[in-house]
């Protein structure tokens, strides 16, 4: 059943709007050296943030299609009872989100770079440290889905909820620090299906 | 006999109003039951109790392994019907051609019209092999033919061992034992 869903959900994400986040995130790469200017040295240094910033945001815009969808339309209740805990259910959903946005981020990182004139020791630093961040990015945003799931005016309040608890891995993964960024990452991930499997079952009417 | 539902002396609150309290019943095989009342007497509640989806206020539930067909389609809107059952798993084409939807199968599933969904969902529990069926409202939006087959697949199910729980305020074709739930 797990590895149903995940193909499913992946499907899902791929042939539906996969590519909106992606555009969201080189949109705002190539508006900042418009409000910086031009100075190539200026945007070198500020480049691996300003990525970081963009993956954050680009993440919102896909939640909102994470979880809601499923549970409006009986989906997560059919999935349970076909024998999945809630839980899995929401790490399924959290591998499925993940490979339909990260692989696509990462390409999109080698334009959005040379955007913003980083050379290649900063875009190969930048891309593993987006590499090691986006399984807890994903698995946040999963689990603020699920809670904000069926809610109104659900993605402003995602929004509002997961950028907070996205600041950890903010700070390591712009800093370059691996192993604490891992360490946020890995917490993330194990603990975000616990809460999102809690609020999908708290979420039943 | 060992039962495929049982409910002992259950009560069920939702939004801090009892709907029911005291409730004990219990289903073998080749058992149906249809659960009747006013609109807001509880009738979908007490099928999401038995699938186990609500947690009661009191009281014990077992339960076997079940199949609920309810409002809520569950098929993906873009996929073809047979592809969009074939997820749920189990023999999808004999649960086609018993609903009679079998023409239908290469339809993408957001053409099908209400009554082309509910079968899809009856197909979906059929194909489920589940001994247990909770039904939520069946007759909607099914037509005289549809009705017919409905009746037909409990038929086969109770024969086959199998139990069907169905919430309608409408009499519903075969025997059934009823159980009325207070408005």
């Amino acid at each position: 059943m797990m590895g149903a869903l995940i193909v499913r959900d992946a499907r899902r994400g791929f042939a539906g709007a996969a590519w909106l986040p992606i555009a969201f995130f080189l949109l705002v790469a190539a508006l900042v050296p418009f409000a910086i200017g031009p100075d190539a040295r200026v945007l070198a240094r500020i480049g691996p943030g300003v990525l970081w910033i963009a993956a954050l945001t680009a993440a919102l815009l896909p939640i909102e299609r994470l979880i809601e969808p499923d549970r409006a339309d009986g989906v997560l209740d059919q999935l349970t009872l076909y024998g999945a805990a809630e839980e899995s259910i929401a790490f399924g959903k959290t591998v499925a989100h993940w490979l339909t946005f990260a692989p696509l981020l990462l390409v999109a990182a080698v334009p959005a770079s040379a955007l913003l004139a980083l050379d290649g020791r900063s875009l190969a630093s930048t891309e593993l440290a987006l590499l090691i961040g986006t399984p807890g990015l994903a698995s946040l945003a999963v689990a603020v889905a699920a809670v904000t799931a069926g809610l109104p005016r659900a993605g402003s309040l995602a929004g509002l909820l997961l950028l907070p608890l996205a600041v950890p891995l903010l700070i390591f993964g712009a800093a370059d620090a691996y192993l604490l960024e891992g360490a946020i990452s890995l917490l993330l991930t194990a603990g975000a299906p616990f809460v999102a499997g809690a609020a999908i079952r708290a979420g039943r009417t | 006999m060992t039962a495929l539902l049982r409910f002992d002396a259950v009560a069920l609150r939702r939004g801090g109003r009892l709907l029911f309290e005291g409730l004990s019943f219990a289903m073998g095989p080749g058992e149906a039951l249809q659960v009747t009342g006013p609109n807001g007497s509880g009738k979908s509640s007490l099928l999401r109790l038995a699938a186990g989806l609500l947690c009661a206020e009191s009281g014990r539930i077992d339960r076997s392994t079940l199949a609920l067909a309810d409002d809520n389609v569950a098929l993906d809107r873009e996929l073809a019907l047979a592809r969009a059952l074939r997820f749920w798993g189990g023999p999808v084409d004999p649960a086609m051609e018993a609903v009679g939807i079998a023409h239908l199968a290469g339809v993408p599933m957001r053409l099908l019209s209400s009554g082309q969904l509910k079968r899809a969902t009856l197909a979906r529990v059929v194909a489920s092999g589940a001994p247990l069926w909770l039904l939520d409202e069946p007759l909607n939006a099914l037509d005289r033919e549809g009705t017919e087959r409905l009746a037909g697949i409990v038929e086969r199910h109770r024969a086959s061992g199998g139990a069907v729980v169905a919430a309608s305020h409408q009499p519903l074709p075969g025997k059934w034992r009823t159980l009325e739930l207070g408005a």
